[in-house]
């Protein structure tokens, strides 16, 4: 049974994109059958970050209209052949997309995959709401500040009322997974810590990705982390991440990076 | 030195290829002020043309882009049944 997860945060430049990119691969990674949606209408970022920016030929918006057919705009990765991109249209045309269009669009989708991550567009306008409608699960990106985490309440709180589950009375399954969290930061009580962010927001925890250089590397050369640097920190923790949506009991750690040759020369030079 | 950074750190540096890859884009984006794009002119012409004279399945052409720095490379794959159709080609005379 196909599954909609929609990543969204309310906020922007929290990592929903690159979330997105490394969850979609992870999944792949693991035999899924996967497609990425970008719902950026006019921003569009998903194509770059997954390396796919030069093949765009069609976008989710001439599927809603009708002038091309789905299977003519989905990209395919050119690493992982279960991995699918449905790109955004760079063009202002927001309105564009209706809520009829995207619906069969997914329902279609459904039919050809085991996971449709769609990546909202900041912010709480028309885009958001589009991009979680259909949503069966959600995952809301949190940074460790104080302004993410308060948009992250109120997408939450939207994704119980604006949903088409929500609207039957169903529920949509929520995840959160804190992005950018320097532990040692958390520890000297320079940063928010996990317990506070679970304790403001009361939503289970899917994963906690460390702040680490991996995550701008695997967007510099548009490769999604869990691919790029597979062993690294980041990789790892959107690893357990999937592994958990997947029903898997992991042990909920905070990866940490280990250190390369010229790290421990320096460091035992100092020591 | 930053070489043999690399070497101890194994990796190359990866700012060197997002310029590059933004730079390659961004030609492309810019150029695109409001009209469609040379590749996708191209596209619709080019379907057009073919539609006269055949009725093209929409399922069965594969259109595929690759924006380079230098060139860029369209591919139209259409495939053409057996004992083509020509009653459109009449009918448009």
């Amino acid at each position: 049974m196909a599954k909609v997860l929609v990543v969204t945060s309310g906020k922007g430049g929290v990592g929903k994109t690159t979330s997105t990119a490394a969850l979609g691969a992870a999944l792949a990674q693991m035999g899924q059958n996967v497609v990425v949606i970008d719902f950026d209408v006019g921003l569009r970022n998903l194509d770059l970050v997954m390396g796919a920016e030069r093949r765009v030929v069609f976008d989710l918006i001439n599927v809603v209209q009708g002038v091309a057919k789905l299977p003519q705009a989905l990209i395919r990765d050119k690493r992982l052949e279960n991995l699918w991109l449905l790109p955004a249209s760079q063009t202002r045309d927001k309105d564009a997309l209706t809520e009829e269009g995207i619906k069969s669009v997914i329902a279609d989708l459904k039919t050809k995959f085991d996971w449709i991550l769609c990546d909202s567009p900041a912010g709480i306008e028309r885009g958001a709401t589009l991009a979680m409608r259909y949503a069966d699960e959600a995952i809301i990106v949190t940074n460790p500040e104080v302004s993410s985490v308060r948009d992250s309440d109120r997408i939450i709180g939207m994704l119980d009322s604006k949903t088409v589950r929500a609207e039957r009375g169903e529920r949509v399954e929520k995840h959160l997974l804190v992005t950018r969290y320097d532990a040692g930061r958390a520890a000297r009580g320079e940063m928010l810590s996990i317990d506070d962010i679970l304790e403001i927001l009361a939503t289970p925890l899917l994963g906690i990705v460390p702040e680490s250089q991996d995550v701008l590397r695997a967007s510099n050369v548009g490769c999604p982390v869990t691919l790029n640097a597979a062993s690294s920190a980041p990789a790892r923790a959107y690893t357990d991440a999937v592994r958990r949506l997947m029903g898997e009991a992991v042990e909920m750690t905070v990866p940490v990076q280990r250190k390369g040759l010229m790290d421990r020369l320096l460091r035992r030079r100092a020591a | 030195m930053m070489n043999v950074m690399r070497l101890f750190g194994g990796r190359a540096a990866s700012a060197p290829v997002a310029r590059e890859r933004l730079q390659i884009l961004l030609s492309h984006e810019r150029g695109r002020t409001g009209a469609p794009d040379l590749l996708e002119t191209l596209r619709s012409e080019i379907l057009s043309v073919v539609s006269k004279h055949i009725d093209v399945d929409p399922d069965k052409v594969v259109v595929r882009m690759d924006r380079g720095k230098f060139v860029s490379m369209l591919e139209v794959d259409i495939e053409v049944p057996n004992g083509v159709q020509r009653s459109k080609m009449v009918a448009a005379t």
